[in-house]
Parts: structure tokens; C-alpha cells; sequence
């Protein structure tokens, strides 16, 4: 796995002429940088600039860097900035194995046996066919986290990955994902308001103010 | 690469139209070279001004111009506030489209079949109610005032109102505030009428104005249920265009510059009920009433709605049995026997049209689901909507058919384009373009935004996720357009009359050349085509999202 670097130069996002908020920051191979603070104070906005499609409406400034290189221009696609959102957001039209092989890349050769050894690694063997319609709950946010890591990205963003899951799954999938994301020596950035999960990112923590 | 979409999509709509009409105007004032017209002149409008009955064509026009988006929308009001969340709106609400695919020509045959002296309905109550032993000598279809013309035009106009209200409502939030006004204790029906309808109408006021245009100045309609002595203006243009006297042509012209101008007294007159409305209402408003004439409206708003049901069965009702009837003697009910002989007698000539049909619909409407998805994709892709100039849109909606059509023939003639396939699927495309558009547009820009940003984050170019994300989602809504801009094509008769030069025909135009003379059976035939079409493209549209996504679950939230 490769090991990479995600670095914030003096981003800052405002929306009509008000400052949201400003960071600078750099974050290791497998560090998570947590940020918290209410909503409305820009945190989301802030992924969204380091993803790529932050919407025009807002005024950002600032350079992201992913091992040195300047990802700021970039569109969206080329970045190599993975994300989780609060939802799963499986392809609903897609099978399972459908929705892992969106994600990995055209030249990669055997698609199939990546996706058979993805889906023993998160104890969904044999899960291929299924409809993601019918999967529970956790094992959706299991899928969710294969198919990004299937992706290969550089850099990782956690949009509060864990706020719609009850309680002893959110315990569960926190232990899964930072363990992944440790193992495969990703730089990620998380957004919450649940103090367990920083904790449990165990990183830098940033705390915005409204 | 998106870019050029929405501006061609707008100058594609507007150039034609607005040209079309500028155009039509030259002829009208004596300049039509093709034609040795060289000089200006007003004697084409000297003589239309000595045209017998000239006057009562332009009344008519006039009054079924005003009061059909009258009639029309206070039944939709009344019906809405007096059904909105109840078991008759849910069934409302999915017979609209089915209904709306109803094409006018086929509405009129069947209403003309239903009320006609000898029709279904004279029938029903035959002899025991009425006592009638043969047809009443009554002039019911075609009658002098444009009556029954009145009543089909206000029964086709209705669903298209209450899907275009249907389509607005949401964003009023319309039982949030009636349930403010009932604990303000007015009666919900009152309530409705005094919070939401004062808002509603700002919304649909271009619909109504395409209504206010299509009533004064509809041909097929007009042809089949209209007055004959004198006809309505607009039949009386295609009749001069249509003369084997080319000089007509100058009269035609000024005839539609004329059908113009009563379209645009109707919108006149249509601004200042507006007015008169808007004044009485904060009057109403103000009085703090809530709630006389509540019983009024919901009586009349719960039965007026299935009353236009009942009639537009009722029209099919009468199609069908004419299609199959073999002999039938007044005052039975239904024919002695049944028959296919209308249908195989017909069948070689039903396939050549038919074919035309199924051409000129698909064409016109994938070439306009093209435009519209480039449009939307780049308006998403962007990320800025706009809306601005999105009222061209109802351009062609606008301007009465014959006008621009006219000037259209008068500028394609020079360039030997006229009678071909081609042109007839361009005019086509510039009715179904609009549609299309205005039924795709809120699908595609409520799917949720992070299905594309996942899809980016995974690594997959716009043009993949857009072929891969986002058409598989958005294949319902998309199928639905289709069906419905192969519904609008289908239902056209003007411009495939106008544009083929009579060379090229479908099967509405043959079915409208059918309501001088021909044998009710025959023309039933025709109808019941014409209506199936439709028909079958709505059942398509439901159907195959269906069977494809039978094993994905998730994809019955997708809406």
C-alpha cells in the first residue's frame, strides 16, 4: 500500500463575504485529523473543497496537496480523494459486485478475484449477486468502505460516517474502518459532532467555532 | 463541450417561431415574389374584411379563447381545494398523464360519438326517457356558437391544468398552510381557496396563457366539433391556405395575421379578468369570512371533476363500440353484432400513415430528449441553473400554430425544403421539445447531487457517471418523457398537414381528413389508433423500469 501525505495549505471557505473557517494543516499516512464544531460552521463545505465539487456559491481559497502535489485544479475525478458520506449510497441499480467494480480501476486485471478477497476482508464472502437493497444496515456501510478502498485513493474524507448507525454498530464500524484505513496508510480527514468518534480516531483535533 | 446545449436549445425553439411569424406578415401586406407579389399592398385585408361572416368566426374564436382557460381552471381550483389529500386525488392523480395523452382529435371524435343526436347518450335515455323513436332533429355537433367546441376543448384543457397545478403545488406546501388557516378556523376548503390559490396561479399563469392561445386558435379540434357556417377563424385560414387558387394564399396570410391578433385580445381580455379577479379576491380576503359557500365548493369541486372523467370514458366508450359495431339501429343501445370488418377493410391503408407516425414521433422526440439531457447535464455540470430564459420555452406554445407555420411554409418553399420528411420531424421537434423539457427537468435536478459526487470521488469521469449513474437512475422519468413527447407528436395535425404539404401523412392527419363525410364506423377506426398510440408508450414507460429493476429494491425510492 501506498504510504501518502494530505496537506492543507491556509484553506479558508466563506459564503457571501463571511469567513466560515480556515485550516492548516497537514496529516500523516494513516493519521485521521478530526474536525468538529456545529453545523453551519462549514465543515461539510470543507470536504467538499478538498473532494472537488465544492459548489460556486462559495468562495474558497488555499492549496491541497497529496504528496507534494497540487491537487487544488483538479477536477473532482483525478484527485484520488476518497470519501464516505453519512449514507452508504450504494448504486441502487447495481449489484454489489457491480458497485466494487465501478470503483476499480478500467486497467486493473482480474476484477473478479479483487472483489471476492474484498468481500471476505469485511465478512461479506459469496455477497456478489445481491441486491444492495436488501442488505442490512451494517453490512451497507461495510460495502461503502470496500468499494472506496477498492478505488485506490490517495487520501481519505469521512463526512460523519457513523451519525445514522445505532449505537453498538457505529462502536463496530468505527474499530473497521480506522483499522483499514491505518493498515492501507491513508491520510483521512474526519467530520463530526459525536466526541466518540474522535476519540476513537485517536488523531490531531480541530474544533470550529459557529 | 456541454456548453453550446441550452443556448441551441433556445435558438433552435425561438429562431423558427419568431421568424415563422415575421415572416407571415409579409404575404399579408401583398409581398409574396413566388407568387408575383411585389409590391406592397392592403388588398388581401379588403377583402378579408368583406369575407361573409368574418365577424362571427373571429366571436367565436374569441369566446372559446376566454372562456375555456376560465371554465377550465375554476374547476381545477374548485377541485383542488376541495379533494387535495383525499382517495379521488390519489386516483386524480394517476389518470392526469394517461389522460392528458388523450389526442385532441381522437377526444373530439369520441365526445361528437357520445352527445350527437344519435350518439351513445341519446341512446341511453332512448325511448324510455326521452321518447325518441328516431334521432332529434338537433344541431348539437358543429353547432352555430361553438358550443360543444366549448365543452371539448374545456375537457381536454382540464387535466392539462391540473398536471401543470399537481406540478407546482409541492413547493407551496400547500397543507402546512391550510392547516394554519384551520386553526385560524376557516374551513378547509375556504382556506385553500384564500392562502393557496392567490399563489398557485402566479405559477401556472403560462400554462393558462398556452391554453388562452390553443382554444382561439385550434384547427383539428375546431374542424371536427366546431361550427360549419361560418367556421372558426383558424379553420378558415387552413381552408384559404389549402385553395387550389394559389392567389388565396394573400388571404390566408391576412388571416392569420388576424388569428394573431384575436389571440393576443383573448390574452387582453384574459389580463384584465385577471385584474378584476385579483381585486375581488383580496376583497373576499379581507371580509375575514371562513366559511359560507363552503359546501358550494366542495359540492361542486368533488363532482365537477368526475363528471370530466365520465365524459372522457364515455368518449372512449363510444370509439370503441363504433369500431367494432356492425349494423346499429337508433334507439338500441348497442349494435345487434359486433365486427372486425372496419379494421381489415382498413388495414392497407392504415399502414403507410402509421409508419409516418411511429417516424416522425420518434424522431422529433429523441432528438429533443438529446437537447434536453446536454441542457440539464451542462446546467448540473456547472452548477448554475438557468432559468432566465426558460419562458422560450413555452414559445411555441405561445404563438398560434397557424401564424408561425405560415411563415415557416413561406421561407422552406424558397428553399424546396417543404413536403419532406425531414422538415415535418423538425416542426414536430419544436412541439415536442417543450414537453420533453418541462417533464425531465425536476427529475433530473432533484436527484440527490451525491450520487454523482461518488461517483466522482470513485474516480469515474462526468461522461461515465452520467451514462452510468445517472441515466440508469433517471431511466423512469426519462421513459415517461418520451412517452409524452411521442404523445404531443402524435396528437399533431397542423404541422404535418402544413409542413408535408399533404404529401406526407400520419395518422391524425388522415383521421381529421375523415370528419367531412366519412362513415362514423371508419372514422372510429382511425380514433382508436390514433388514441392506443399514446397509450401504449405510457404502458411502455411504466412497464419497463419495472422488469428491469424487478430485483433492485432501492430503486423504488428512486423518483
Amino acid at each position: 500500500m501506498s504510504e501518502s501525505k494530505l496537506e492543507l495549505d491556509k484553506v479558508s471557505i466563506a459564503l457571501n463575504g463571511k469567513q466560515l473557517l480556515t485550516v492548516d494543516s497537514s496529516v500523516g499516512p494513516g493519521e485521521v485529523l478530526t474536525i468538529m464544531g456545529p453545523s453551519g460552521s462549514g465543515k461539510s463545505s470543507l470536504l467538499a473543497y478538498i473532494a472537488g465539487f465544492l459548489a460556486p456559491v462559495f468562495e474558497a481559497s488555499g492549496g491541497v496537496f497529496v504528496n507534494g502535489d497540487d491537487i487544488t485544479t483538479l477536477p473532482a475525478e483525478r484527485r484520488r480523494v476518497g470519501l464516505l458520506f453519512q449514507d452508504p449510497l450504494l448504486f441502487p441499480h447495481l449489484s454489489i459486485a457491480g458497485n466494487l467494480r465501478f470503483a476499480i480501476d478500467d486497467r486493473s486485471a482480474d476484477k473478479a478475484s479483487l472483489i471476492r478477497q474484498g468481500l471476505d476482508e469485511v465478512g461479506l464472502g459469496g455477497f456478489e449477486e445481491r441486491d444492495p437493497g436488501t442488505l442490512s444496515g451494517g453490512q451497507e456501510s461495510r460495502i461503502a468502505l470496500l468499494r472506496l478502498l477498492l478505488s485506490s485513493p490517495n487520501a481519505v474524507l469521512l463526512d460523519e460516517p457513523f451519525s445514522k448507525l445505532d449505537s453498538q454498530l457505529r462502536a463496530e464500524m468505527r474499530t473497521l474502518v480506522f483499522s483499514k484505513l491505518r493498515a492501507s496508510g491513508l491520510p483521512s480527514i474526519l467530520v463530526t459532532h459525536d466526541q466518540a468518534d474522535a476519540d476513537s480516531a485517536g488523531g490531531e483535533i480541530i474544533t470550529l467555532e459557529q | 463541450m456541454l456548453r453550446w446545449a441550452s443556448h441551441s436549445l433556445l435558438i433552435l425553439l425561438a429562431v423558427p417561431i419568431l421568424l415563422g411569424t415575421l415572416i407571415a406578415i409579409l404575404p399579408a401586406f401583398g409581398y409574396f415574389p413566388t407568387l408575383g407579389g411585389t409590391e406592397f399592398s392592403l388588398d388581401a385585408w379588403r377583402e378579408l374584411v368583406q369575407v361573409p361572416g368574418i365577424k362571427r368566426s373571429i366571436q367565436i374564436s374569441l369566446l372559446s379563447g376566454v372562456l375555456t382557460p376560465l371554465i377550465a381552471l375554476a374547476l381545477v381550483f374548485l377541485y383542488l381545494a376541495s379533494a387535495s389529500g383525499s382517495k379521488l386525488d390519489n386516483w386524480m392523480r394517476r389518470l392526469v398523464s394517461p389522460l392528458l395523452s388523450f389526442p385532441h382529435a381522437a377526444a373530439a371524435f369520441g365526445l361528437a360519438f357520445l352527445i350527437a343526436p344519435s350518439g351513445l347518450l341519446s341512446r341511453l335515455i332512448s325511448p324510455g326517457l326521452s321518447g325518441w323513436e328516431r334521432p332529434p332533429d338537433l344541431l348539437i355537433i358543429n353547432d352555430t356558437w361553438g358550443l360543444t367546441l366549448l365543452f371539448g376543448l374545456i375537457v381536454k384543457e382540464v387535466p392539462f391544468l391540473l398536471l401543470m397545478s399537481l406540478a407546482a403545488l409541492p413547493q407551496l406546501q400547500p397543507s402546512k398552510h391550510v392547516e394554519l388557516a384551520r386553526s385560524l378556523g376557516y374551513r378547509p376548503t375556504i382556506g385553500w381557496l384564500k392562502v393557496i390559490a392567490p399563489n398557485l396561479y402566479p405559477l401556472i399563469r403560462l400554462p393558462v396563457a398556452a391554453v388562452i392561445v390553443f382554444a382561439s386558435a385550434t384547427v383539428d379540434v375546431a374542424l371536427i366539433l366546431g361550427p360549419t357556417l361560418p367556421p372558426t377563424l383558424s379553420v378558415r385560414v387552413l381552408a384559404w391556405f389549402n385553395d387550389a387558387d394559389l392567389n388565396f394564399r394573400f388571404l390566408a396570410a391576412a388571416g392569420a395575421i388576424l388569428q394573431l391578433g384575436t389571440s393576443l385580445l383573448a390574452i387582453t381580455i384574459w389580463l384584465c379578468l385577471e385584474k378584476l379577479c385579483a381585486v375581488l379576491w383580496r376583497f373576499w380576503v379581507a371580509t375575514g369570512d371562513r366559511g359560507t359557500g363552503e359546501r358550494l365548493v366542495f359540492f361542486s369541486g368533488r363532482g365537477a371533476m368526475p363528471i370530466v372523467l365520465l365524459v372522457i370514458t364515455g368518449s372512449l366508450v363510444a370509439l370503441l363500440v363504433n369500431a367494432f359495431a356492425g349494423p346499429w339501429r337508433y334507439p338500441s343501445v348497442l349494435p345487434s353484432s359486433w365486427t372486425f370488418l372496419h379494421w381489415t377493410n382498413n388495414f392497407q391503408n392504415l399502414l403507410t400513415p402509421l409508419l409516418n407516425t411511429l417516424l416522425i414521433s420518434v424522431g422529433s422526440t429523441l432528438s429533443a430528449l438529446v437537447l434536453v439531457l446536454a441542457t440539464l447535464e451542462s446546467e448540473r455540470q456547472s452548477g448554475k441553473l438557468r432559468a432566465t430564459a426558460m419562458w422560450l420555452l413555452y414559445l411555441p406554445l405561445l404563438v398560434p400554430q397557424i401564424v408561425f407555420l405560415f411563415g415557416f411554409i413561406v421561407l422552406t418553399e424558397s428553399m424546396r425544403w417543404q413536403g419532406t420528411m425531414s422538415l415535418v420531424i423538425f416542426g414536430h421537434f419544436l412541439f415536442v421539445l417543450p414537453y420533453v423539457f418541462l417533464s425531465l427537468s425536476e427529475a433530473y435536478r432533484q436527484l440527490d447531487p451525491r450520487w454523482s459526487q461518488v461517483a466522482s470521488t470513485l474516480g469515474a469521469s462526468p461522461f461515465k457517471s452520467f451514462w452510468r449513474i445517472r441515466i440508469p437512475l433517471l431511466l423512469a422519468p426519462c421513459l415517461t418523457a418520451i412517452a409524452i413527447g411521442m404523445a404531443i407528436s402524435i396528437s399533431l395535425f397542423l404541422p404535418t398537414q402544413l409542413l408535408g404539404a399533404g404529401r406526407i401523412t400520419t395518422i391524425t392527419s388522415e383521421a381529421v381528413a375523415l370528419s367531412s363525410g366519412a362513415s362514423r364506423n371508419l372514422i372510429a377506426v382511425w380514433a382508436v389508433v390514433q388514441l392506443s398510440l399514446p397509450m401504449l408508450g405510457f404502458l411502455a414507460a411504466l412497464t419497463v423500469p419495472r422488469l428491469l429493476w424487478r430485483n433492485r429494491t432501492g430503486m423504488r425510492e428512486i423518483r
